[in-house]
């Protein structure tokens, strides 16, 4: 019983240690968004708060905690409460199956810890999919609650979105799938080790490439962003789903859609860009002899590949105008679809013709 | 420890299930479904079915439902004035299938003692996903592939469906306005 009581310890620490830092990203996104959006744009972005304005999430979070709590005249009190709710445990709850770093065990009281994913679980990318497909209920729900026309504008138009492109990110890992043979991330991660030209965007028989470009498009729609931020089109639709949210409700909505911003990121350099390993065979530190501490360089070169994403993100909304609806939808059906089709066509025929080892 | 979840779980489907067709709110009903879609996924996990698990949340509850969902927000449904009138039709059906699934499991219960069947003794020492896969190919491949071929169909089905009103110049226009005026 002791045994397990310390599992369920070190499982809860590794849960805490993980939602700690994705809030803790959150956060830093927050404002980064808003410095990156800014410098693109030639201003200075948010300066008030703090030196060079880093307190600003910290303010931004006081004031929304702070704020009062408004249920619009006829809202169904009840799904106006659950759907920020809806929207943010399954973004948070996929990161349960995220490699963070290498995955060797780790003796702690006498049991093996794999210290840097919280859960290795054999389907792991199918849990996360199937998380971030619940995730459309809190935005559905909250748009049809609030008893408001752009609400429910913003709710429909963000379910068949979020359909469409689901599918194409869905379609766009089976590729990867293919070469790993696994879908679990731990050993898809693993299996991309050695050298940048190992990772599955460039690796031979059949590289990514194609694979990858649909999984990122697709995930910035599945997220909302610019330029597929339809949903929530602030120019059309007031703010979308969340226009009559305030205070703690809105705030979860909002951390529910960044915290799903890094799970996508986590995903595509997990699943695409070698996850935590080094562009070149080993680590720095394992060829010096410091053999003990090469994860801290891997959980760095796994943080600077999701945060390049995570960049991406913020250029993307500066470059670029929002879809029409009809744009994005031709765009996602006959544009994506077949060409995360025919890349799981082209990567079959190449993993049958080359088989691994 | 197994069977408690076991039990949790069946009750829960039981209990979602009942409420789905009791609740007035359609919306409720659907979001009762969803839990109901959850708690299988959860029997499927107590199985080490893990992969049936996944796709059941990603297509029960990630797609159909939603767009169940799409539906009844669009029709806006009201409250009252649905199934009222056919409690009789469905305690009579209701009632068959409790005997029939009485039947059987008094029937399962005499052939289990036979040992495992010839699948399940196949599959014996593969992956979850690598079993389903497996078997899907070989043992079931023209279940599977006539389940490949109704879903063709209903796919262009939907497609006819759909343009019907769309493509001015083909033939398959003018028979439908036909059978639109009459």
């Amino acid at each position: 019983m002791t045994e397990l009581s310390l599992r369920l310890a070190i499982s809860v620490a590794q849960i805490a240690a993980v939602m700690g830092v994705v809030m803790l990203t959150v956060m830093i996104l927050t404002l980064a968004e808003r410095k990156v959006l800014g410098w693109m744009q030639d201003r200075m972005g948010p300066m008030e708060v703090g030196p060079y304005g880093v307190l600003q999430p910290i303010a931004d979070g006081l004031k929304l905690f702070f704020k009062e709590d408004i249920v619009p005249a006829g809202a169904n009190k009840f799904m106006f409460t659950l759907a920020p709710i809806l929207a943010m445990v399954p973004a948070l709850i996929g990161f349960a199956v995220i490699p963070f770093g290498p995955s060797q065990p780790f003796e702690f009281f006498g049991i093996t810890v794999k210290p840097f994913v919280i859960s290795d679980i054999n389907i792991g990318i199918l849990y996360i999919l199937a998380f971030t497909s619940i995730g459309a209920y809190g935005i559905i729900l909250g748009g049809w609650a609030s008893n408001s026309k752009y609400s429910l504008l913003g709710g429909l138009r963000s379910a068949a979105q979020v359909i469409s492109y689901e599918l194409n990110v869905g379609l766009a890992i089976v590729g990867v799938l293919i070469l790993a043979g696994s879908l679990s991330l731990v050993k898809i991660t693993e299996a991309q080790g050695g050298g940048f030209w190992h990772w599955y965007v460039f690796a031979l028989p059949a590289p990514q490439i194609f694979a990858f470009v649909v999984y990122v498009i697709s995930a910035v729609a599945e997220t909302n962003r610019v330029p597929f931020d339809l949903p929530e089109a602030e120019s059309e639709l007031v703010a979308g789903f969340f226009t009559e949210y305030s205070g703690m409700r809105f705030a979860f909505f909002f951390i529910a859609e960044y915290a799903n911003m890094v799970l996508v990121s986590c995903v595509a350099a997990a699943m695409f860009l070698g996850g935590w390993n080094a562009p070149y065979p080993g680590t720095i530190l394992g060829h010096m002899g410091l053999e003990q501490f090469a994860w801290a360089e891997n959980i760095a070169w796994f943080t600077v590949k999701a945060y390049a994403f995570l960049f991406l993100f913020f250029w993307l909304r500066a470059t670029l105008p929002r879809l029409r609806y009809d744009q994005l939808m031709k765009f996602g059906w006959k544009v994506m679809l077949p060409i995360a089709l025919g890349n799981i066509v082209v990567t079959s025929i190449a993993a049958y013709l080359f088989p691994k080892g | 420890m197994e069977l408690i979840f076991f039990f949790y779980f069946a009750l829960v489907i039981a209990l979602a299930s009942v409420l789905v067709v009791a609740l007035r709110n359609p919306i409720y009903s659907a979001l009762s479904l969803l839990i109901m879609f959850f708690h299988v996924a959860g029997l499927y996990v107590t199985l080490h079915a893990e992969f049936l698990a996944a796709v059941q949340i990603i297509v029960y509850a990630g797609a159909i439902l939603v767009l169940y969902l799409f539906v009844v927000m669009l029709l806006n449904l009201r409250h009252d004035e649905r199934y009222h009138r056919q409690w009789p039709v469905a305690g009579l059906i209701g009632l068959t299938l409790v005997i029939e699934g009485l039947v059987l499991a008094i029937f399962s219960r005499r052939t289990a003692s036979s040992g495992p069947t010839s699948t399940e003794t196949a599959v014996e020492g593969l992956g979850n996903t690598e079993a389903i896969g497996d078997v899907l190919y070989s043992t079931y491949l023209f279940p599977f592939e006539v389940a490949s071929l109704i879903l063709l169909v209903a796919m262009i089905g939907a497609i006819i469906l759909a343009k019907r009103n769309i493509g001015q110049d083909d033939g398959l226009h003018v028979a439908n306005a036909q059978v639109e005026t009459r």
